[in-house]
């Protein structure tokens, strides 16, 4: 396929025939609708893309993308997803999961992807509830939801999906919402061209089980009161005419109020490639109504990309090991002839 | 064999007997170095043209307290002038380097064998941790052995006064000073030993000097002293012409990995967590990246198997190696590899169970659980390498089934046959099965779940290929298109080309052959796996009796080959010894409604060709 073939792709190359079969006014649409606007822009040939799912709502997003696609089992996608990157470098490997199969039953796998680095771009939809089991409290849940399976209120404390990723040395965080359409493609976009595993969390809506979950920060309203858009060298303003900063205080973050000409020095400026995550990670723990919500890239730091280390280990060896036949591999060590 | 008698305690020169096959076993302490002595005395064996046959034995953990029954590890080895099927069931010749190794190995000694002890090691305080009350040496608990004393420990600091070793270093050596003395006792040189060492210890060649040193003033000892006054001397074996290697089970299954890899054209991806006793195969397969082989060493069991998927997915040779316990987490995964419809090879080297079981022991308990233990009706070919050797071209097999059939298949190994080696007569490289594969590309009229009419297999269509886009997972799909469908009548049709598909595999594999009366007649001592060389030991050794026994060894269990009911309808009696609890011969009389006689063997051992043989003989009658 020709580079102007590729330029030629558009959004209906990546819609598949299926008919989507999410909840009506599921956030999982608008999610897809931006990866399928996205997938054209990035120049590569529509057979490039595999998309790699777990189980849940989320994951069934392969069947309506027309590229290929792999439904895989419960929290496994990062695994699978794993596999075929270490062997196809050459493709562009998406893997959707949502917040009970990355951090619950898969949580092992997603911080073992993490930790390694591998080439994936991984959105993990969190919608703070299970879904496809109608509606029992998930691991990002807040303490007290009351489902069926806890008539009393859960007690578990939530995973805070990015903390858990910027623990595991991810070189890449990012968060956006289902319905925030053109930051999420901004985002998407970032995460498509960066080298190592590229997380995003990616607030969604589930309108049956767990409705208006992150109103606190995609009501119309809040929206322009509580969405703090981190940008890499831009201080951290938010708020009606932005109004408002992060800086750093005694006891942490807090909020300041910055008045007409109000002096913005103490702003934090946000450097997403700062070697140490301790900064993203103060920032990842500011929740709504205090705080505002982060969004954005948090991190994007350089690191060595695994599935290129294990390649080039194969290659050295091959190298350095030109005559390696499977004769002599069979007559390798200690041999005698009976004649 | 029964070892001659020695003459008396006169320091003449030892005669030179002949003997046509002996068994050895090496015992220690797991911190003395009874694998590597006994690897090498096989090796030199080997090199010489015997033929042999080995058993490992070691303790789960790897440093049990020192001196004590748990920490007791021991390998064994039978050499003969002839072909053997088996390590011996008991040992003519026993070392031990303390008292707790021979506590644990003196009841198998053959009545009238050779003991050699390590006496530096037999005092009051290691008496203690092995339990024992008074010094076997000397309270005539021995009386029907040969007893050959000697302080290993002693002579082997005495040997190396003037290096600079400390003096644990030192007594790290003893254990060569113990293959010198068998060396010696069997007419052996120490050349391929010395050679070893100095390749081993590279980096460090006052250590190969000392070990050396050591190993060369065992031997001498033993000229010097005619501590013995008989050697012995096992002439080569008469095998087929060709060219030899000692191999082990895993070895060969990784070679045959790699082979296949070869012969198909696709690169291996083994994704694999670290069990007993499969991890050889995954440390074997990490050396050979020159053969552009990727190994994947997961966060776990799941994520291995789950890899491989992903890799086969993408084109590559995906293959998982675990144990019992790992297969267990992997039976979602192993159907989603089903369901999907991808090659992908899944090893497992059993050992005792259930839960973590005896991990270091052999056993055959695993065949119903891969058989049955996933959910939905899911049957996936299932075959069983049968000795070391075998591994190699039960590999290939599998790999030719798994990318023809597009299909999970599970290839069985155990223990015994893992860390077990024997002599193979190396296969040249045309002769080895073409395994090569066609991906699909053609995009007119792309069907993902579309058949080939003679397997049933699916097009392995990769993704990257142009105009192939489409969707697999492991919900039910519908035949020909892929998409998802709950279609009552497509799930019933879809679950029987699931099965179906593995049944055809039954339409190319070999029947199962008998061995002795192929005409049937009173007895047929039926196998799989690892027991083969117990079963044929035993039934040429009835035979020449007179006795009418045949054998037939399966390596497909699933399916089965065509001919099995046949077979078994031909013979009187079948008598079927399984090391679990009669898991095969559930199937086979489920099957086949023949009333198997089923003889069960769970002792974390092989059987003995002699336990064999009286179960034989109650069924003749
Ligand atoms: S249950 Fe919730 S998350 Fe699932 S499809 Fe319906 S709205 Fe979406």
């Amino acid at each position: 396929m020709t580079a102007t073939e590729t330029l030629e792709l558009t959004k209906k190359d990546f819609q598949s025939d299926q008919e989507v079969r999410w909840c009506p006014g599921c956030g999982d649409y608008a999610i897809l609708s931006a990866v399928q606007a996205t997938l054209p822009e990035l120049g590569l040939p529509k057979e490039k893309f595999v998309v790699v799912s777990g189980i849940g709502c989320s994951s069934r997003f392969p069947y309506y993308m027309n590229t290929y696609g792999f439904h895989s089992i419960h929290g496994r996608a990062p695994a699978v997803a794993t596999g075929l990157k270490m062997t196809r470098p050459d493709l562009q490997v998406w893997v959707v999961t949502g917040d009970g199969d990355a951090l619950s039953i898969g949580g092992n796998h997603f911080i073992h992807m993490l930790r390694r680095n591998v080439g994936l771009k991984v959105m993990l939809f969190n919608n703070r509830i299970y879904g496809l089991t109608k509606g029992q409290y998930s691991p990002t849940s807040e303490i007290g939801k009351r489902t069926k399976s806890t008539p009393l209120g859960s007690l578990d404390a939530p995973f805070n999906p990015l903390s858990v990723a910027l623990g595991t040395g991810a070189t890449f965080v990012a968060r956006s919402v289902d319905i925030f359409q053109p930051h999420l493609k901004s985002v998407l976009k970032r995460a498509a061209a960066h080298e190592g595993t590229a997380f995003i969390e990616i607030l969604q809506n589930c309108n049956i089980f767990n409705d208006k979950a992150f109103s606190g920060v995609t009501d119309k309203a809040a929206r322009s009161e509580n969405a703090l858009y981190v940008e890499d060298g831009k201080p951290l303003i938010y708020g009606k005419e932005n109004r408002r900063g992060i800086r750093r205080g005694p006891a942490g973050l807090e909020v300041v109020e910055l008045p007409e000409g109000a002096d913005e020095s103490e702003i934090i400026v946000w450097d997403e490639a700062v070697r140490s995550p301790s900064a993203a990670f103060e920032l990842a723990q500011l929740q709504a109504p205090e705080f505002p919500v982060p969004l954005g890239v948090l991190r994007a730091v350089d690191r060595p990309v695994y599935e290129q280390q294990v390649i080039g280990q194969i290659r050295e060896r091959e190298e350095a090991k030109k005559d390696a036949s499977l004769e002599s591999l069979l007559n390798s060590g200690d041999t005698w002839e009976v004649s | 064999m029964t070892l001659p008698v020695a003459g008396q305690e006169a320091a003449t020169p030892a005669t030179l007997e002949k003997i046509s096959d002996v068994v050895i076993r090496f015992a220690g302490d797991s911190g003395d170095g009874m694998q590597l002595t006994g690897s090498q005395f096989t090796n030199t064996s080997a090199l010489l043209g015997n033929d042999l046959s080995t058993l490992p034995d070691f303790p789960a953990e790897i440093r049990a307290p020192t001196g004590t029954l748990a920490g007791v590890s021991g390998f064994q080895v039978r050499i003969a002038d002839h072909d053997i099927h088996t390590p011996g069931d008991v040992p003519d010749v026993l070392i031990a380097m303390n008292p707790a190794a021979l506590k644990a190995n003196i009841a198998d000694l053959k009545e009238g064998g050779v003991v050699i002890a390590n006496t530096d090691e037999f005092n009051v305080r290691n008496f203690k941790k092995a339990g024992i009350e008074t010094d076997p040496l000397e309270d005539g608990s021995l009386a029907g052995f040969r007893v050959y004393k000697a302080d290993f420990t002693t002579m082997t600091r005495r040997t190396l006064e003037d290096t600079d070793l400390d003096t644990r270093s030192k007594d790290r050596c003893k254990n060569l000073f113990a293959l010198g003395m068998v060396y010696w006792l069997f007419s052996r040189s120490i050349d391929t030993t010395v050679e070893w060492l100095k390749v081993k210890f590279k980096r460090k060649p006052e250590i190969a000097a000392a070990n050396i040193k050591v190993l060369k003033a065992g031997w001498n000892f033993c000229d010097i002293t005619q501590l013995f006054q008989v050697r012995y001397e096992v002439e080569k074996a008469t095998l087929e012409p060709g060219v030899y290697r000692n191999i082990h089970g895993n070895s060969a299954l990784a070679i045959g990995l790699v082979a296949a890899s070869r012969r198909s054209g696709l690169p291996i991806f083994l994704g694999a967590y670290p069990i007993t006793p499969a991890s050889d195969v995954l440390h074997e397969l990490a050396s050979y990246k020159e053969f552009g082989v990727t190994t994947f060493q997961a966060e776990d069991e799941i994520a291995a198997v789950c890899a491989s998927i992903g890799a086969s997915y993408g084109g590559a040779l995906g293959v998982t190696c675990s144990s019992g316990p790992g297969i267990a987490l992997k039976a979602e995964a192993m159907n989603l590899a089903l369901m999907v419809e991808l090659p992908l090879v899944v090893c497992d080297i059993q050992r005792g169970g259930p839960s973590t079981g005896l991990p270091t022991k052999t056993e055959q308990s695993d065949l119903l659980q891969v058989m049955f233990g996933r959910n939905g009706d899911s049957p996936v070919p299932v075959l069983s390498a049968s000795t070391p050797a075998d591994c190699f071209d039960v590999a290939m097999e599998a790999v030719r089934i798994a990318t023809t059939y597009m299909v999970p298949v599970v290839l069985l190994s155990d223990g015994y046959i893992a860390n077990g080696s024997e002599p193979w007569r190396i296969p040249e490289v045309e002769s080895l099965p073409d395994l090569r594969v066609q991906f699909h590309e053609d995009a007119e009229n792309f069907q993902p779940y579309a058949r080939n009419e003679e397997t049933l297999g699916r097009p392995w269509a990769l993704p990257g290929t142009p105009g192939l886009e489409h969707r697999v997972g492991g919900l039910e799909k519908e035949e020909g298109s892929g998409n998802i469908s709950y279609d009552p009548d497509n799930h019933e049709l879809m679950t029987h080309l699931r099965s179906d598909k593995v049944k055809r595999v039954a339409r190319e594999i070999p029947d199962l052959e008998v061995h002795g009366s192929p005409d049937g007649g009173k007895l047929l001592i039926l196998g799989w796996g690892s027991t083969l060389g117990a079963i044929t030991g035993a039934v040429n050794d009835l035979r020449e009796q007179g006795h009418d026994v045949s054998r037939a060894h399966m390596r497909y269990l699933n399916p089965f080959p065509s001919n099995v009911g046949e077979v078994l309808s031909r013979f009187e009696t079948v008598l079927m010894p399984e090391m679990n609890l009669g898991q095969l011969s559930l199937l086979l009389r489920a099957e086949y409604l023949k009333d198997i006689k089923s003889y069960t063997k769970v002792q974390g051992k092989p059987f003995a060709k002699s336990e064999l043989v009286a179960k034989a003989l109650e069924h003749l009658g």
